[in-house]
């Protein structure tokens, strides 16, 4: 760690280049002032219409102007206007803050500036994750306590194990064992597979491509998929379609319980299944050529191979995939919001805490369902430590 | 956090001795095929639908479609103009856009810096900080909405860019930091010795050296992060809300599912249009977002 004496007494001229000289400081002050401005426009909500109507009064076009200010006009250019001015803000202000920053701070005595700039360095970052992380979810813990008037109760919490709170709870770890198992355990399929065809990356993209699909779209293709009609008219959902082909009766798939459950998470594990696949076919591409034959040589089956030694070796592997997997489960929402709104006795935790917030408008209850999902992960995260802490002698 | 890939050679070698039993075998070559079309056939049926005749989406299914692909009537472009033009799809493609942009860079940026400071500047507390940041990584962000909403409504940042670009920016952090931590850690100190020779300042040697030799770690987290925006409903919802003038893609297209569930015409065309861009993006950059993956999945 010989940085921090980095550049330190005896500086060549040559060094003093970039983020040292003071017209770094006076452009990166000037442009700091523009992205004030910039700020400025962007909280307001009319920004970026304001901005073009101005720019249409200077060169004389008024009634474009009043038209824009009115809610008509070029609308398209006053939003395109203001994701320039945001992109200028967003990176140009964080780069020119940092450069400012530095610029100052090295101009101090070596050791001052030894303790300050690393502080430079990580101080947006601390900022953003003590407001948007660490900040809220201490509140949120205190929060499930309160009731509305801020005083102390149990309620959040006793509420929890009454009839439609136990039923979501239930779908929350049918879920999260039902997806991950699901996902985890064809993801392994498909990577041994795959593994000895001649084609494979061409395969391999076929499952894995869903994954660049949001989980509303993916919704929306099952839905269709799962589509139903009445019995006297023709399926065009392809599930009934080829259900009611063998003579049965056309089912809603999407709204019967409890057969939605599994509906629903089969897009979780059709989305998911790409990712355990990448993540585990290149642990199995891992394994050593050596070890593969010499259990081929004991007389070893394909079957025995894969269970008793490619498994066990890429153990740390399928955890890795199962806890990520697992995670993301735990937190679903946009499925089961945007199939049915966890009306068919199928809600899980996530929807229901965010009707909580913004149709009962009961905080207390959404605080102790956000905390307990924050609950279930505490085991990754101290496992996340622990591998962590393992790895890196910090 | 993954097993690293063994040499090409080696994989190769490997390959060949796996195959030799099995690569002609039918049961083998049918899974794949089924696994295969299982995988494609339900956003095949999509692509098809949307761009069918509305009156017989619901007559006839979409693969009665492609076997009479050349009848008269059957292919129309006329969803994709409703969709674009009556449904906002154009203006939420817009949105998605300027929140997604900046919502990817910014972080990245101030990853980098922080990430660096954690790789190679000792300073008091940074192991303790830096173990902060791994406990973050699977904090669940439901456990900020509603703090972060009640600050929102009170500083009137609800419903605009810069809380969604602030809050996406945050709850990415954690992971940018950490794939690039991992990352900078691992390149060689010499780099550091000889640019502190030359008189490189900490922040020169950043983006001299760094940053350049980053850019597989920085794009790998830019397209993880690129998509999880783009793709991301319940952040949007939260703190952007429904209005027309400001909804991204997701929460549009959300917004069709309601009122019109029979409207297939219309929500087969709205959900391609929302694939599009990451599909793209997906496709185009594949080997950095399998990168990424790898070195990642602890999210």
């Amino acid at each position: 760690m010989a940085l921090a004496g980095v550049g330190g007494q005896d500086r060549k001229p040559k060094a003093a280049a970039y983020g040292t000289s003071p017209w770094v400081l006076v452009a990166s002050l000037i442009g700091l002032v523009i992205a004030a401005f910039g700020v400025m426009a962007l909280v307001d909500k009319h920004g970026g219409v304001n901005i073009l109507a101005w720019f249409y009064d200077q060169i004389g076009r008024a009634t474009d102007a009043t038209a824009l200010r009115n809610g008509g006009g070029d609308q398209f250019y006053a939003k395109l206007i203001l994701a320039v001015v945001a992109l200028y803000v967003g990176v140009g202000g964080v780069w020119l803050v940092f450069t400012g920053a530095s610029t100052i701070v090295e101009r101090f005595p070596a050791k001052l500036r030894d303790t300050v700039l690393p502080w430079i360095f990580i101080a947006p970052a601390l900022l953003l994750l003590g407001i948007y992380l660490v900040y809220p979810a201490v509140g949120t813990v205190i929060r499930s306590f309160q009731d509305k008037q801020g005083a102390f109760t149990l309620d959040n919490w006793t509420v929890l194990t009454t009839g439609p709170f136990l039923e979501i709870l239930r779908n929350n770890v049918l879920w999260l064992f039902i997806t991950t198992a699901g996902s985890v355990g064809l993801g392994l399929l498909v990577a041994a597979l795959f593994d000895r065809i001649r084609r494979e990356s061409l395969a391999k993209i076929f499952v894995f491509t869903p994954l660049a699909i949001s989980l509303v779209g993916a919704t929306v293709i099952w839905k269709f998929v799962y589509a139903q009609q009445p019995p006297s008219q023709p399926q065009f959902g392809l599930l009934n379609a080829i259900w009611t082909a063998f003579g049965n009766k056309p089912i809603a798939w999407a709204t019967t319980f409890p057969i939605n459950l599994p509906a629903e998470m089969i897009i979780m594990i059709w989305l998911q299944t790409g990712f355990a696949m990448v993540v585990l076919s290149a642990a199995i591409k891992g394994v050593s050529v050596e070890v593969l034959e010499a259990a081929r040589l004991d007389g070893a089956s394909e079957r025995q191979i894969f269970f008793g030694v490619i498994i066990p070796l890429i153990r740390g592997s399928i955890i890795t995939v199962t806890t990520t997997i697992a995670i993301a489960t735990l937190k679903i929402f946009d499925i089961v919001w945007s199939m049915s709104g966890g009306i068919n006795h199928d809600s899980v935790v996530a929807v229901r805490m965010f009707q909580e917030m913004f149709q009962f408008f009961n905080d207390g209850h959404a605080a102790a369902l956000a905390t307990i999902l924050f609950v279930a992960v505490l085991p990754v995260m101290f496992l996340n430590l622990r591998n962590f802490r393992r790895q890196a002698a910090m | 956090m993954t097993a690293d890939a063994k040499p090409m050679a080696a994989a190769r070698v490997r390959t060949r001795f796996w195959r030799a039993p099995l690569l002609n075998s039918l049961p083998l070559r049918l899974s794949v095929l089924v696994i295969c079309l299982l995988w494609t056939l339900p956003t095949a049926g999509l692509f098809v639908t949307s761009f069918r005749n509305p009156q017989l989406i619901t007559k006839t299914g979409w693969w009665d479609a492609i076997f009479n692909a050349f009848a008269p009537g059957q292919w129309t472009l006329s969803n994709y103009q409703n969709v674009l033009g009556g449904d906002n799809m154009g203006t939420a493609f817009l949105n998605s856009l300027i929140v997604t942009i900046p919502s990817t860079v910014i972080p990245i940026t101030i990853a980098a810096f922080a990430a660096y400071a954690f790789a190679w500047i000792p300073f008091r507390g940074r192991g303790i900080i830096f173990t902060i940041v791994v406990a973050l990584l699977v904090v669940p962000l439901q456990m900020a909405l509603i703090p972060i909403l009640k600050i929102y409504s009170g500083a009137s940042l609800y419903g605009t860019f810069v809380g969604i670009w602030l809050a996406h920016t945050a709850f990415g952090l954690p992971l940018a930091i950490f794939l690039l931590y991992n990352f900078m850690s691992q390149l060689p100190r010499d780099l550091f010795e000889s640019s502190s020779i030359d008189g490189a300042s900490a922040f020169q040697t950043f983006i001299r050296i760094v940053l350049p030799l980053s850019i597989p770690a920085l794009g790998a987290f830019a397209i993880f992060q690129f998509l999880w925006v783009w793709n991301d409903l319940l952040v949007a919802l939260v703190f952007l809300g429904v209005g027309k003038d400001v909804q991204v893609m997701p929460t549009a297209l959300y917004n069709m599912i309601g009122p019109r569930g029979g409207a297939w015409h219309l929500l087969t065309a709205g959900a391609f249009l929302t694939m599009i861009v990451p599909l793209g993006v997906f496709l185009a950059l594949q080997r950095a977002f399998v990168r990424g993956i790898l070195a990642g999945s602890v999210k």
